[in-house]
């Protein structure tokens, strides 16, 4: 194998580290809520520096590589795919730590009711990245427009959890502040699933050459 | 860069002496006023494909082109043309720059006088015209007397564009017109062949993938004699769509 080929062989195994270190903090982070578990919440927001460790080292070897291999077509889509992945993961990974610090928050409080859409809502996150990463590493067009489309699911999980908040915080005034903490869960979620879809989009470029983003319709 | 059909080739074929088929079935269409580069491996006919736009391939017998160029809706290989005419038309900047045994302005004023211009005002306005648009008038309007062999490389180049220019054609063709020059001289060449696109239609072969990428607006890439993808560079050297082009572009080629 070329030299070049194995430099992106190394960087496409950088962006799945980074990515299973970012899949594994947002099941974490919606665990330490489930389980108010204090200490898995802060294994949340300690690990986070690798994440971010990982992130500055995919840019520079993707600058190293455009500028000293000065890469086309393919080779040319895969580096920035690998940035704009990157990018997108690190800020998951921030997403995740702020999941971390709401929980907590609330597990100083009583238990505000039992969780069913949040964990669910994290169920699929956490499966749109890990798929958009299948997806970039398999090159699989079918999967990654798959995870655009769950993205549609997420929100509509997202309004009905604000919904049912609203309720309950218009109800009883005294549990504004732990609400408005899940609410906070929710919307995390959410855009932890859209940075999801941000990969799926990215993964769709690297195998065809089109920037669909931006764009209402799937190729 | 415009949409408007400056040469319209049609079902090429190209036969060096012997039978060598070195053009194999070439349709392509170069656009008015923009750059089209011509890209491949050594041996893939991008050179001799580039002749034949100035029927330069005439200077040896034997050659047999096959197939049509129209060049604004005459068949430019249609015996009978007149082949100095139309290399007036068509200028040819070559690898190597090749002034003329004179000094600097009988060099630009070479095709002039050809052409028969005689006033001495005409010549000399025309001169500085074309070495102006070459980007070498500021460095050799007060030694136009000197030798043009006194020039660096680089200007030598562009006194041959300069020569190139001053019979007002209409398509240029460069064949590797840097590859025996440095990157500053060879920068110099990009930013006029980016300049010259205002007026005038340029088609470059380039063994430098970074120098078609940074001044074409279109490339073709060839292989074996076959015209194996055409589109805009931006598409060539981001999606191409054969294979071929893909292993060619990210040198995974062979």
């Amino acid at each position: 194998m070329a030299i070049f080929d194995e430099e992106l062989v190394r960087l496409n195994g950088l962006v799945l580290q980074m990515g299973s270190l970012v899949e594994m903090a947002i099941k974490n982070s919606v665990q330490s809520i489930v389980a108010r578990d204090n200490e898995l919440a802060r294994k949340v927001i300690d690990g986070d520096h690798q994440v971010n460790t990982l992130d500055i080292e995919i840019d520079e070897e993707s600058i190293r590589l455009i500028a000293l291999r000065q890469p086309m077509a393919g080779d040319l889509r895969l580096i920035t795919t690998a940035m704009k992945i990157t990018a997108d993961l690190e800020r998951m990974g921030d997403l995740a730590v702020n999941i971390a610090q709401r929980a907590i928050e609330l597990n100083k409080e009583p238990v505000l009711k039992e969780y069913i859409d949040i964990p669910r809502m994290r169920e699929i996150a956490q499966g749109m990245t890990r798929d958009a990463l299948d997806a970039f590493v398999k090159r699989d067009m079918k999967l990654a427009k798959d995870v655009i489309m769950r993205d549609d699911e997420i929100d509509d999980l997202k309004h009905k959890i604000l919904s049912e908040l609203l309720f309950l915080m218009t109800e009883n005034s005294s549990i504004i502040c732990r609400a408005m903490r899940v609410t906070f869960v929710a919307q995390y979620l959410e855009r932890i699933a859209d940075h999801a879809t941000n990969m799926a989009e990215m993964v769709l470029y690297l195998i065809e050459g089109k920037i669909i983003r931006h764009t209402s319709k799937l190729p | 860069m415009t949409n408007k059909v400056e040469l319209e080739i049609k079902g090429l074929n190209f036969y060096y002496s012997g039978d060598i088929h070195a053009l194999k079935n070439i349709n392509l269409t170069i656009h008015n006023k923009s750059v089209t580069a011509l890209i491949g491996p050594s041996g893939c006919g991008k050179t001799t494909l580039l002749r034949c736009f100035n029927r330069m391939h005439d200077l040896y017998p034997k050659h047999r082109y096959e197939g049509e160029i129209l060049f604004r809706d005459n068949n430019l290989l249609a015996n009978g043309n007149d082949l100095i005419k139309l290399r007036s038309r068509i200028g040819m900047v070559f690898q190597r720059p090749t002034p003329f045994p004179m000094s600097i302005f009988d060099n630009v004023a070479y095709g002039l006088r050809l052409k028969g211009i005689k006033k001495k005002s005409d010549l000399a306005e025309r001169v500085e015209k074309a070495l102006k648009h070459a980007a070498l008038w500021d460095e050799v309007k007060n030694k136009l007397t000197a030798s043009a062999y006194d020039l660096s490389g680089g200007q030598q180049q562009r006194l041959v564009i300069a020569r190139a220019l001053a019979v007002e054609p209409e398509v240029l063709l460069f064949d590797e017109p840097t590859s025996a020059l440095d990157p500053i001289s060879t920068s110099k060449i990009e930013d006029l062949v980016m300049q010259l696109k205002k007026d005038i239609t340029i088609i470059i072969v380039t063994h430098n993938m970074q120098q078609a990428a940074r001044i074409s607006d279109w490339t073709g890439f060839l292989m074996l004699g076959e015209l194996i993808e055409f589109g805009t560079t931006e598409r060539i050297f981001t999606a191409p769509s054969e294979k071929l082009t893909e292993d060619y572009v990210t040198g995974r080629f062979g």
